[in-house]
């Protein structure tokens, strides 16, 4: 029978059928980063063990600071990095700490590495797990007593979701790229238009795509609603795994690729929802309200709550007192405070060169952040050269870590200040209290710093 | 260990918005403070909630007498969309909330729902939109939910019957802890673990 990408890899992990049609999952991957310290803590007060050290990895990226050489602003942050390093040391669970090049942001250092591969199944505890499906994995965010229940178990209890296939073809216009293409996306099915599915992205579009933009593209997935995401691996992906440290080598290497060429969805196979878009039909994206479903081409207006069907106006109203914004205001209007590039949505190797491209002997107006993703990332793009382009902008070349999209380390925006950012969530309050959020590519963002408001990146250039 | 639920009748509080994701309802600053540490019900939806001064915000629903009381949570599409933070749910439990009936749920929030002994119960969007106007015309009227029959009794006496995973009934039915229950499956990971071990190193799988 024909079945999908996700139904191959969900069968391959089948440990047993349980009660009540739920099915327990046997994990290849579990990352973990200063927000699994819960876990680990009830594992150890309950007298269990991690099971499987050897399938974990480990990196600090959600509490450390990105200002080089600055200690953190309070005990408890030290604490969750310190604790971190202490659990896994216990445990003998491999980590990339601090002082370690190898560091960066769990969603950016798994591929990196090569810990993540196709057809495997992946979890952490972060919704942004999806991000990991790029490479045509079963990647998904789990809670911390999943997180424990993983450690202690090295397995899951789920029931399958549905399935969603998302086809865009075509070819995407200048200044367009992955970023807008899920932004696109959510904005057409909506912020729970995924939710119960697990996604697939087909289509030429994705095809033609570098695995740092399918990234973005899955990595949003869990703003539509959906845990997991996924892109069937081809010739792009295993040139990007081959060589990778954790990567198979030699005779492991052709056998894998040969295994790994099974996984894309049979050409049959059926989806229980389908939803086709036109790449032609996307433009530059920003985000105006506090849902990632809130988005916009850059050539638009901030929309009135008036025209709204009644049961949104109100919450359209809410949006745009948050976001301090008018209805019927050119998006290309609205002033910004600050930028921020980075996250682990868009801040790779090939996101900083599109930001740098429009940085380059242009200068920032307003304070503009660069966090790359890892040490790594951030070796390469001063191997280029990139650094050097930034600073000369006036931009802020900053240490590797999730830094200002999670507005938990002290890396925040301050009360009012309106952020163009290439992170994930323009939620209320996600990059500070108060802070206001507009989410877009890394070439809109570095084009908004140049100009100190929301800009259309095919005007700059 | 979870708190087992089988059957509420408690005041329920009506949240309108559509996608409350939870970092509304815990703002990520408090991530880093462990559950049950004091004071963690005052993080609950706690920008929202509290003013710059940490006075109560009139506006916030939770703050309006008969609601202040809410054991059960009655929200709009899609809450709890977002961050996987459990602590979104243990900041609700740790508030007295028990329950959530919403149309949707974020998927992750659902399943952490669960695992603390809060029941989430989804059910039509007109259903429960007909249940928030009932609370707002009357504060503090109690809802009924009963996990064994699956069923929400609303203010107006009417009954509705909810679906729920068998699976999930159950755990919280008897409040068993599921690492529990996968221990008893050890030989079955293990039997797994040694296919597996098997077959090339990457796959860290049985092919079927």
């Amino acid at each position: 029978m024909a079945r999908t990408m996700f139904e191959k890899i969900w069968a391959r992990h089948v440990v047993a059928e349980g009660p009540g049609g739920q099915t327990l999952l046997y994990i290849d991957r579990h990352l973990l980063h200063e927000g699994s310290t819960p876990a680990f803590v009830r594992l150890a007060r309950a007298g269990r063990r991690v099971r499987r050290p050897d399938l974990c990895a480990a990196t600090a990226d959600h509490y450390v600071q990105t200002s080089p050489g600055a200690p953190a602003p309070d005990a408890e942050i030290r604490t969750m990095i310190e604790r971190l390093g202490a659990h896994t040391q216990q445990q003998g669970i491999v980590l990339f700490g601090q002082g370690d090049a190898r560091r960066g942001i769990v969603h950016v250092i798994g591929p990196e590495q090569g810990l993540t591969l196709p057809g495997m199944l992946l979890v952490c505890g972060d919704s942004h797990t999806a991000t990991h499906g790029a490479l045509g994995a079963l990647a998904f965010g789990i809670g911390s007593s999943e997180v424990e229940h993983v450690l202690a178990t090295q397995t899951l209890w789920q029931r399958k979701p549905k399935t969603m296939r998302i086809t865009v073809d075509g070819r995407l216009g200048p200044g367009v790229g992955a970023k807008d293409v899920i932004l696109a996306i959510i904005a057409h099915i909506s912020a729970a238009g995924g939710v119960g599915h697990a996604l697939e992205y087909a289509g030429s579009t994705f095809r033609a795509m570098s695995m740092a933009e399918r990234m973005t593209v899955c990595n949003m997935s869990i703003e539509a609603g959906a845990r997991c995401g996924m892109v069937a691996p081809d010739e792009t992906t295993y040139a990007y795994i081959d060589g990778r440290p954790f990567a198979p080598a030699g005779e492991a290497w052709t056998r894998a690729v040969t295994n790994w060429k099974t996984l894309p969805s049979d050409a049959d196979a059926a989806f229980d929802r389908q939803v086709k878009m036109d790449a032609a039909t996307i433009a530059p994206t920003v985000t105006w309200g506090t849902s990632p479903q809130d988005a916009l081409p850059i050539t638009a207006r901030v929309p009135d709550p008036a025209a709204a069907a009644a049961g949104r106006r109100e919450s359209l109203e809410r949006a745009l007192a948050y976001m301090g914004l008018t209805a019927g205001t050119p998006l290309t209007d609205v002033r910004v405070d600050r930028v921020f590039i980075g996250s682990c949505t868009n801040s790779r190797l090939e996101d900083l060169r599109a930001a740098a491209a429009v940085a380059k002997g242009r200068r920032a107006v307003v304070p503009a952040w660069i966090v790359p993703g890892s040490g790594l990332v951030k070796a390469a793009a001063e191997r280029e050269g990139l650094d050097r382009i930034f600073r000369e902008a006036g931009f802020d070349w900053r240490e590797a870590g999730c830094s200002m999209c999670v507005g938990m380390n002290g890396e925040t925006a301050r009360e009012g200040e309106r952020v163009a950012s290439t992170s994930n969530r323009n939620f209320e309050g996600r990059q500070g209290k108060g802070a206001r959020t507009h989410l877009m590519s890394p070439a809109m963002a570095a084009a908004a710093a140049v100009t100190g408001r929301l800009t259309d990146v095919r005007e700059l250039s | 260990m979870p708190q087992p639920f089988r059957h509420l009748s408690a005041a329920a509080v009506p949240i309108d918005l559509p996608n409350v994701d939870t970092d509304r309802v815990i703002p990520a600053r408090f991530l880093r403070k462990p559950q049950g540490s004091p004071g963690y019900e005052t993080f609950l939806f706690h920008d929202v909630r509290f003013d710059a001064a940490g006075a109560e915000r009139p506006e916030f629903v939770l703050n309006q007498p008969g609601f202040r009381e809410a054991k059960i949570v009655v929200a709009a599409e899609n809450f709890g969309c977002g961050s996987s933070r459990e602590a979104a749910v243990w900041a609700l439990a740790a508030y007295g909330i028990r329950a959530v009936i919403a149309p949707s749920l974020g998927d992750i929030f659902h399943g952490n729902c669960g695992k603390n002994g809060v029941l989430a119960v989804t059910l039509p969007a007109d259903v429960v939109a007909g249940l928030r106007r009932q609370l707002h015309a009357r504060p503090g009227a109690a809802l009924t939910v009963d996990l064994e029959t699956q069923t929400v009794t609303a203010p107006d006496g009417a009954v509705h019957r909810f679906e729920i995973d068998p699976f999930r009934k159950q755990m919280l039915l008897s409040g068993q802890d599921d690492i529990g229950l996968t221990l008893g499956y050890e030989s079955r990971i293990a039997a797994y673990e040694a296919g597996h071990r098997a077959a090339p190193p990457w796959l860290s799988a049985q092919d079927v």
